[in-house]
């Protein structure tokens, strides 16, 4: 099965060259079939090697292919090289999976676009590139896809760039995760020149080997720095703090988009990237220290910023980085599998959340404006339906799928092994940010579905149902962002039902079989008695319900005047938060802003003036004003030769004569 | 012997010369005519070079292909042509260069088109003769030998400020020059003393003993001389006067090949020439390149002119391949050269994109634009493949190279490789940032509705430069097992034994991350 793992990343390439260098001369049903067929056999692909990777021994479950050799320098060598472990193998059934439901949801969203075909191939890009960052065997792949997502992304976010505002938010994703990725190199420098190669079947044994010759103690510092140089990368692409704010501007792309890469697959790279990483992180408890304690910091802030936004798909963004936050909580406290857990239930319903955001955005005509919006319940019921369950999913209520991953990561998080007070904090944060993310998730959904429509007539005349290809996928999004937890029960819900296993933590075991072990021979045990772990739970439920209840009280009883009121009582506190605390301000003026002066500065005086001006030009000038003043010795006029040769013998004269 | 074949890929050029020569270019049939045999006689220079890399043996390190007749024999003087791994692929890269510049000067240049292929072709012959000379003494003819068609390149088909442009260009190349020529002069007299033989070969020159002083003095002539070619900062402002002003085709010979004699001068000359005095400057080198790429990127971000941009975009590449041949380990050096290449391809790439703008609208800057991807589509791709690769962005060429010498730089020097890689983000910046400003928004300007999309001729002069971005992009093995031995070798004549009395300055910022002793593991080289 290993042969055919190629085929998955080379579906999308081909549908991507296809309608990349033909589609302008496709009709739409063409550029349709190819753009969502390729994705299609990719996924199709991917279930073939997963069943057979299912009918492994769980120990053996590791397809290898090398392509070709790509470099090899001196000590360097690297391969085009794929890896399928479970790992990878459930990154690339979502990767596929998800995105083939999203481009048979852009054949509906995007259909009157005038670019159908540049889109198809951008996504069919996107794709390829995902799957290269999934697949990859090796760090370098893997960065090819890291990259390559990267640019994806810049070309989709700036898809309508006619606008330029859509074109800068493009540009502004690609410089932050370029800042990310100079980290992210960095890291796989120092890793190269410690363990002597980038591939992962060489790494981590490497890794473990030196540990276990006691050579490489526990947080030796440049596993510490590898690892904390790989996170700046996963903050650039996972949105996390400091690097977050290009992820917001990047709504300014097409829905499908927003649904695809900035929340369901890309962003998700740098949780991958530490879950594949594990064996380095566990080893290094101080840079997952940091790691845990930029996502609480993140899922808390962002989740603030949500309360307040107006626009339907930014606050769908804000969530989007919050919930990262938790994913790289649950990586970050060494609960590895959580992580992965949350990564692929939140690719479910903050999908769905995106795509029936789009859905609505649809019958809106554009507008993006929640304040325009109010009882599309009536007219969307589908919609409706489907993102309320999402809505539910993510407010982490039971059964809904959020609930069990999100648990799952709050309560590893509690007992953190190698810090416990810190991850009491931790716990503390990230079951505050669920309060509020039920909170303003809620919001969302009184002000768009319920109470009076508040937009113009003529919107309210076009209000619709979206079509079958669009509706479809929102049905399947919604009953995975159901159903989808169930993968996860843990043990203790498990137990109480009669068994049910934990399938995703039994099928991700070997992945994270050492870091496990390491764990427990170092920290302290990690485990907390059955009644605490029943309080922990009740708690999140219990928090997540208070946030929906105030959200109902403040927004649907009291819709018409209480939030106006609350927002000038706290006047303050209202502006900072709505201008999501000035970051992007104090970025501009802090940083932005300095170069560009600094740089006008190099070039018109340390260049212009000093190098070129003084330094170049300075000799020139020098050797023509004294050619100027010396040429007038040489005038022609026989007189003036005579004196100077008169004053010359004088001159000697006088020498020879008082010498 | 087989067949002396560096020769007559050297001349090759010269012969197309002569044909056009005899014809008369008064009609605009007798233009073309000349316009194409300048163009077959490039062809024929590059299918000959092919032979080239038939005839290279990759396994070799030292010099092959030699050959060696006697010219001057009372001062030692000999006719010596030889290559190695990185002339081998800068000898290709002119002769693939060149047929595609002639291909653009198409309708560019329509004054005076005799004496510009004219001068091209000897300039492509002079191009190539240095990369091949083995002689200190023919070396250096043909060095200056290259001044005069460029120095008219500019002079005659340039811009508005086309005579400040070239005369600044070629004193400054000459102050270095001179001081060069002075120090050959006294390395074979010194050898001479030594030997008691008076000879210019440069393989019995390479070891030469003498005082160290001397090795530090004629080091700092010859590396004055190369880094005004690259151009180093604080050498480089004659860059952005000689681009903007040039025409096209000068440019991109400029960008794409006139720089590398800079680095192939280092890496030929200065640092195998002098161990000693190569070691001596080399933390002062390191930082220069540092600076150079960061300032050169920084200074690039706020120019108006795209020309002038891609210009000091030149002086950050270039910084590059300068830091990779200092940091002397395996992947640095080759990253370097491969740089190189990849700078003539992609920047070349730029030069010519910019020049077709340029022909229709008279205008290069950047303010001018705006919104132009909807108007003309593919030349928007193409601008925006070239842009990947001059960032640097992975499965484009731009990318090994810039990996590979980081990579290298980092097992020296980390404090310099993380300076060096800021870069990275730069580059993003500055290019992006034009494409922008360029591409994307409203159209603006209503003189840019009527903007024609590139041609068949244009887009079949890009098309091999895009191919190769990819192909080195994706399979650089092909490029870099060619020059493992020379690169190696290159190492070996260059490292100095004693380089511990020559602390790094850095050498108290390595210890940074304390990772010395404990932890790191050797990795073989």
């Amino acid at each position: 099965m290993d042969k055919y793992i190629f085929l998955i990343p080379l579906f999308p390439l081909i549908g991507f060259l296809i309608n990349g260098l033909l589609g302008k001369r496709f009709g739409k049903g063409i550029i349709s079939f190819i753009g969502c067929m390729t994705v299609g056999f990719s996924f199709i692909v991917s279930l073939f090697i997963w069943k057979y990777l299912l009918s492994l021994e769980p120990g053996h479950r590791i397809l290898t292919q090398t392509l070709w050799k790509w470099m090899s320098v001196g000590g360097l060598s690297v391969d085009v090289s794929f890896m399928i472990d479970p790992l990878s193998m459930l990154m690339i059934l979502v990767v596929t999976g998800v995105g083939f439901l999203i481009h048979v949801y852009s054949t509906g969203y995007m259909y009157e676009d005038e670019s159908y075909w540049r889109y198809f191939a951008y996504l069919n890009m996107f794709v390829f590139f995902m799957a290269m960052l999934v697949l990859g065997g090796n760090y370098l792949v893997m960065f090819v896809g890291w990259e390559g997502v990267g640019l994806a992304s810049y070309l989709l976010i700036g898809f309508w760039y006619q606008g330029i505002d859509n074109a800068v938010a493009g540009k502004k994703a690609f410089v932050v995760n370029r800042i990310g990725d100079f980290g992210f190199v960095l890291g796989l420098f120092l890793m190269f020149w410690t363990f002597g190669s980038l591939s992962y079947l060489d790494v981590f044994p490497k890794a473990l080997e030196l540990f276990e010759q006691g050579s490489l103690p526990i947080n030796s510092p440049v596993l510490v720095a590898i690892c904390l140089l790989l996170f700046v990368g996963a903050t650039g692409k996972s949105a996390q703090i400091p690097l977050y704010i290009w992820l917001p501007d990047a709504m300014a792309g097409p829905t499908p988009v927003s649904a695809l890469i900035h929340a369901a697959t890309m962003v998700t790279a740098g949780v991958y990237m530490v879950a594949r990483t594990n064996v380095l992180y566990t080893l290094a408890p101080s840079a997952l220290l940091v790691v845990a304690s930029i996502a609480a910091a993140t899922a808390f802030f962002a989740a603030t910023m949500g309360v307040l936004q107006n626009d339907i798909k930014k606050v769908l963004a804000y969530s989007t980085v919050s919930q990262l936050g938790y994913m790289f909580i649950g990586v970050g406290v060494t609960a590895y599998w959580a992580g992965i857990f949350h990564l692929m239930t939140h690719a479910f319903f903050k999908a769905c959340l995106f795509l029936c955001s789009g859905s609505v955005i649809h019958a809106m005509s554009g507008d993006q404006d929640m304040r325009h919006m109010g009882g599309l319940a009536k007219k969307m019921p589908i919609t409706y339906i489907t993102m309320l369950f999402a809505t539910l999913a993510i407010s982490g209520l039971p059964p809904f799928a959020g609930f069990f991953s999100k648990d799952e990561i709050l309560g590893k998080a509690f007992s953190f092994p190698y810090y416990p007070m810190a991850g009491k904090i931790i716990w503390f944060i990230g079951t505050a940010g669920a309060g509020i993310t039920a909170f303003y998730m809620f919001r969302l959904i009184f002000m768009t579905f319920h109470g009076e429509f508040r937009g113009t007539k003529e919107q309210e005349h076009h209000l619709h149902e979206s079509p079958a290809n669009m509706t479809v996928p929102l049905v399947i999004l919604a009953l995975l962002s159901l159903f989808g937890g169930w993968l996860g029960i843990p043990e203790l819900i498990g137990k109480f039902f009669g068994h049910v296993p934990n399938i995703l933590e039994g099928f991700l075991e070997p992945v994270f079989e050492h870091s496990s072990n390491i764990v427990s021979q170092f920290a302290h045990h990690g485990h907390v008695a059955e009644p605490v772990e029943w309080t922990l739970m009740t708690t999140s439920v219990v928090v997540a319900i208070i946030g929906i209840s105030l959200a109902y009280y403040i927004y649907m009883v009291h819709g018409k005047e209480l939030p106006q009121k609350l927002a000038q009582k706290y006047a303050f506190h209202y502006q900072v938060i709505y201008n999501k605390y000035y970051v992007d301000e104090i970025y501009e003026f802090l940083v932005v802003l300095p170069i560009y002066y600094f740089s006008v500065f190099l070039w018109k005086v340390a260049d212009a003036f000093f190098i070129d001006g003084i330094g170049v030009n300075g000799p020139a000038w020098v050797v023509k004003r004294t050619s100027s003043i010396v040429r007038l010795v040489q005038n022609g006029y026989v007189q003036t030769y005579g004196a100077f040769m008169l004053v010359g013998m004088v001159t000697i004269l006088c020498f020879f004569i008082y010498r | 012997m087989n067949a002396p074949i560096l020769t007559y890929v050297t001349f090759l050029p010269l012969l197309g010369v002569i044909f056009i020569m005899a014809v008369p270019q008064r009609s605009e049939a007798g233009k073309n005519v000349i316009r194409a045999i300048a163009l077959v006689a490039s062809l024929f220079t590059f299918l000959a070079s092919l032979r080239i890399y038939h005839a290279f043996d990759a396994s070799i390190g030292a010099f092959q292909l030699l050959e060696d007749h006697v010219w001057i024999p009372s001062y030692g003087i000999h006719y010596k042509l030889g290559i190695d791994g990185l002339s081998f692929w800068l000898i290709l890269l002119t002769t693939f260069l060149t047929p595609l510049t002639i291909l653009s000067t198409w309708r560019a240049i329509d004054k005076r088109v005799k004496e510009f292929q004219v001068a091209l072709l000897v300039l492509e012959t002079a191009m190539l003769g240095t990369f091949v000379a083995l002689d200190l003494f023919l070396f250096y003819v043909f060095w200056e030998l290259m001044l005069i068609p460029m120095y008219l390149i500019i002079g005659v088909w340039g811009g508005e400020r086309r005579i400040y442009a070239a005369i600044k260009f070629f004193l400054y190349t000459a102050v270095g020059s001179l001081l060069m020529l002075v120090c050959i002069i006294g390395l074979v007299y010194f050898h001479n003393e030594h030997t008691g033989h008076l000879t210019f070969d440069l393989l019995q020159l390479y070891g030469t003993s003498m005082p160290r002083i001397y090795e530090i003095l004629f080091f700092a002539a010859f590396a004055l001389a190369f880094a005004i070619k690259v151009p180093m900062f604080p050498l480089h402002t004659w860059l952005p006067d000689a681009h903007v002003e040039a025409p096209t085709a000068g440019s991109v010979i400029l960008a794409g090949i006139l720089l590398k004699m800079g680095t192939y001068g280092f890496f030929r000359f200065a640092m195998p020439l002098f161990p000693q005095g190569s070691a001596y400057f080399a933390p002062l080198i390191i930082v220069l390149s540092i600076i150079g790429i960061i300032y050169g990127a920084l200074v690039a971000m706020v120019q108006p002119d795209i020309k002038k941009l891609v210009a000091y975009s030149s002086v950050s590449h270039l910084g590059y391949c300068m830091l990779g041949l200092y940091v002397l380990t395996r992947q640095g050096v080759e990253g370097s050269v491969l740089q190189m290449i990849n700078h003539g391809i992609s920047t070349g790439a730029l030069f010519l994109l910019v020049g077709i703008v340029y022909e229709r609208r008279h205008t290069r800057l950047i303010k001018e634009y705006g919104g132009i991807a909807r108007i003309v589509p593919i030349y928007s791709t193409i601008f925006l493949i070239v842009t990947l690769s001059s960032i640097g962005f992975p499965t484009t060429n731009g990318f090994i190279g810039e990996f590979l010498i980081l990579l290298g730089a980092f097992k020296v020097n980390k404090i310099a490789a993380v300076f060096a890689a800021t870069g990275v983000i730069l580059g993003a910046v500055y290019m992006l940032w034009m494409v922008q400003r360029v591409f994307y928004g409203q159209v603006k300007n209503p003189k840019n509705l009527a903007l024609k999309d590139m041609n068949l001729r244009e887009v079949a002069y890009m098309l091999p430069l895009l191919v190769l971005i990819f192909w080195i992009g994706l399979y650089p093995n092909f490029f870099l097992k060619k020059m493992h031995s020379s690169v190696e070798h290159f190492i070996n004549q260059v490292k100095v034994e004693d380089v511990q009395e020559q602390p790094h300055n850095f050498a108290a910022a390595n210890n940074i991350l304390q990772l010395g002793e404990v932890t790191v593991l050797k990795v073989k080289e």
